[in-house]
């Protein structure tokens, strides 16, 4: 067990907390959740590509910093920033999970074409892959491209496009394929939101607000060559990505800031008894939740332990996006149970605390439970990849049993 | 930077486990737990030769000088095990309260046996925790009155170190006048616990250190306990996804119902963070003094929540046969029911978390 990053990287530690002293003042304000960013937001982001604390390894190229990759620089940073409640890099679709698939799959001229802009922010991206009938069965999406004249025209329907409102671009599945097996028929295309026939409507959440959309497109045309790998690759290109979405919805740090926020609210709420902090229960509630932080904070080190030393993370790693997720919701739902009646205000109500943060989260976050991979999934996930349970027999499989049953036994036989 | 075992610590691991399971089959198991004294001479025979006796007695007293993370490495093992060994009492906190809190001569008489296996120690301190029926120990001129109950490693002890209601500890011969020992039974037999009553026993003191080696004592034995669960909650995670594969209904096997496989999914998920937070927990005892007790507690109070969990869910996946005795599923499900309550509850030790950071004074 050794806990020190080692001289080099405390010298490094030291240059990142002076950055963030000097320039300070430059700092978007935190909590700007606005898609497309401000041009305050642009000139901190490309002040801190230049100073390799965002887009770190990404080649000189392709507008990154261009550093050898080295996950306890990228921790620290991201250890400093977090504790000197600095806003760090955009942290948007684009910039998670696009650079990275082009990085990975994209041609040449893709990457030059799309990642700079996107990492500087000038480029804003969102996700079409999530259908109304194709959300965990990803792979049953609908949305066709049939080719014409050199080009897909695109037909369908995608919804949970968070950002499509401000986007000027998407990365979308499409069945192209319509003959070939399911996932065998998906492409994966890029094309400007500006496009005609694309219509964004807001979908309105439970929490009162439209973070996300629903996207039509009937008709809209898109030449060939906006395709990111082959035709019929598409499965593979997005499983690229949704590997790096997982990685976004579990970080340590941003649990412990919940923690900490939560244990200075039950310090300052009071009713007429005394501090929320002092009723035995609230406070039990609140000594459980920290030390199941903890836990997954230690986790987290372990897993970053192993990814250092080439080593697959293993059980530790599968299930992080499950339990930091129900972490998260259930320090929102203790900080609402700490305020008593105060808890049911919202909507910019008189009285109401931290402008209604605790509401929001608390249900954005189930949100987040669902969204990236249902809790249902990723138990599937860890029963099956990390305990190699039995799979699920397919329905195909169970049809072919009912035939079974009725079906004479010689006919059965020549079905299998 | 490195978060985890040591080369080392892995190797002592997996000895300790081929040992064990040499050893200390469940066969085995149910035979011990059926004698008096439920200890197995050939199991701790066996783990002395790998260095287990003895390995937190400091070297110049003959012992391995290992730390307390060493010492987890060792308690989950017994867990996975349920091995019927003395080990809490007299291979760590024993040590560690010679080691802490005896003087030259004390340390000089008792580490050296203690390393060589030719004594065994039982600690009583669970009254400076809480007392029950009457219990605690009051002490004058040398001399023990009052009751202290779960001595941990009681039986087969040659002496015991006992707190006193100061939280000051005291040495006592087994074969004191004025003492008398109470055998208790518990759920989990394949360890030993008992009552002991002082009449102006004689008693030797340790250092007046205003309780720090008693709390060390307990910060020690709630990181050895939470290790023991996580490797008893790790068998029956084991056990429940071996028996759902192997176990057909409706033609399939259980395992592939989402029913079962998501039982099993979220004792992994719950379960494989306990591991992390015991070793840092370990890791502070030994090296971050300011911040050990409150990750004792912490490991403590979430490792027995967790782990009763997978010990119900377990024997839920296993069915009617988990309730049985043939599998001997119970076996691990009692050891973390005693893990639970042994030096404080969850709701005890998480009550002292909220103390230690000052959010409330104690009771």
């Amino acid at each position: 067990m050794d806990l020190d990053y080692g001289p080099e990287y405390d010298i490094f530690r030291q240059e990142v907390r002076a950055f963030i002293k000097e320039h300070r003042h430059l700092a978007p304000p935190p909590g700007d959740r606005a898609a497309r960013p401000s041009a305050e937001a642009i000139e901190w982001q490309k002040l801190l590509i230049a100073h390799g604390y965002t887009a770190r390894t990404i080649p000189c190229e392709y507008g990154g910093y261009g550093a050898e990759p080295d996950i306890l620089k990228s921790r620290i940073v991201a250890e400093e920033f977090s504790r000197a409640r600095m806003p760090g890099g955009l942290a948007n679709q684009g910039i998670s999970m696009l650079v990275p698939t082009l990085l990975e799959l994209g041609s040449e001229e893709q990457k030059r074409r799309w990642i700079e802009p996107t990492l500087k922010g000038d480029v804003v991206w969102c996700q079409g892959y999530s259908e109304p009938g194709a959300g965990s069965d990803l792979a049953n999406l609908k949305t066709s491209a049939r080719v014409e004249n050199g080009e897909f025209v695109i037909n369908g329907q995608k919804i949970w496009t968070s950002t499509a409102k401000q986007a000027d671009m998407i990365f979308c599945l499409v069945r192209t394929e319509p003959d070939a097996p399911k996932h065998g028929g998906i492409s994966y295309l890029i094309f400007s939101m500006d496009t005609p026939g694309i219509e964004v409507r807001p979908l309105k959440t439970m929490t009162g607000h439209a973070e996300f959309n629903e996207t039509f497109f009937t008709d809209v045309r898109v030449p060939v060559d906006q395709i990111v790998g082959q035709r019929g690759q598409g499965w593979l290109v997005a499983n690229a990505t949704l590997g790096h979405e997982r990685g976004m919805l579990g970080d340590p740090d941003a649990l412990e800031n919940r923690m900490q926020a939560l244990i200075a609210l039950m310090q300052d709420e009071r009713t007429g008894e005394g501090r929320a902090i002092d009723n035995p229960v609230l406070r039990d509630r609140l000594v459980a939740l920290q030390a199941e932080v903890a836990a997954m904070k230690y986790n987290g080190m372990r897993v970053l332990s192993d990814s250092l030393k080439g080593e697959p993370g293993g059980m530790a790693k599968l299930i992080v996006k499950l339990q930091s997720c129900e972490l998260a919701h259930q320090i929102s739902a203790l900080a609402i149970d700490a305020m008593g009646e105060m808890g049911i205000l919202y909507h910019h109500s008189p009285r109401e605390r931290d402008g209604g943060a605790w509401q929001w989260n608390y249900m954005f976050q189930l949100g987040l439970i669902i969204g990236g991979g249902t809790a249902q999934i990723q138990k599937n996930i860890i029963a099956e990849r990390g305990l190699d349970m039995p799979r699920e027999p397919k329905p195909a499989r169970i049809a072919a049993a009912g035939q079974q049953i009725t079906a004479p036994a010689h006919q059965a036989q020549g079905a299998n | 930077m490195d978060f985890g075992l040591s080369q080392d610590q892995q190797m002592l691991r997996d000895a300790v486990a081929r040992c064990l399971r040499d050893t200390c089959p469940l066969d085995h198991v149910r035979k011990c737990v059926e004698q008096e004294n439920p200890a197995s001479d050939r199991v701790l025979e066996a783990l002395n030769v790998l260095g287990v006796g003895g390995m937190l007695v400091p070297e110049e007293h003959g012992g391995l000088g290992m730390t307390l993370l060493d010492a987890t490495v060792v308690a989950e093992q017994l867990g996975f095990a349920v091995a019927p060994v003395p080990f809490l009492a007299s291979q760590v906190l024993a040590p560690i309260a010679l080691r802490e809190a005896g003087s030259k001569e004390q340390k000089a008489r008792w580490l050296p046996k203690i390393a060589r296996g030719e004594v065994r120690v039982g600690v009583a301190i669970s009254e400076t925790l809480e007392t029950r029926d009457g219990s605690g120990v009051s002490s004058a001129a040398g001399e023990l009155t009052g009751t202290a109950l779960f001595c941990l490693d009681f039986k087969g002890a040659d002496a015991y170190i006992v707190a006193d209601a100061k939280g000051r500890l005291h040495l006592v011969d087994a074969e004191a006048s004025g003492l008398t020992t109470i055998s208790l039974t518990t759920i989990d037999r394949t360890r030993s616990v008992g009552e002991l009553r002082f009449d102006g026993a004689e008693a030797e003191p340790l250092a007046d250190d205003g309780g720090v080696a008693t709390s060390r004592l307990r910060d020690a034995g709630r990181v050895i306990l939470a290790a023991d669960s996580l490797g008893a909650g790790e068998t029956m995670i084991q056990k429940a996804v071996a028996y759902a594969g192997q176990r057909e209904q409706f033609g399939r096997l259980i395992g592939s119902f989402q029913a079962v496989k998501h039982m099993c999914a979220e004792m992994a998920a719950r379960h494989e963070p306990c591991r992390s937070l015991v070793w840092f927990a370990a890791h502070a005892f030994d090296a971050m003094p300011n911040e050990a007790s409150l990750v004792a507690c912490q490991a403590k109070s979430h490792t027995a929540e967790v782990h009763r969990f997978v010990a119900r869910t377990s024997t839920e996946v296993h069915g009617g046969m988990g309730f049985t005795d043939l599998l001997g599923l119970h076996y691990w499900f009692k050891r973390i029911g005693f893990d639970r309550q042994v030096l404080g509850g969850p709701e005890t030790v998480r009550a002292e978390a909220a103390v230690l950071q000052g959010w409330t004074k104690a009771a």
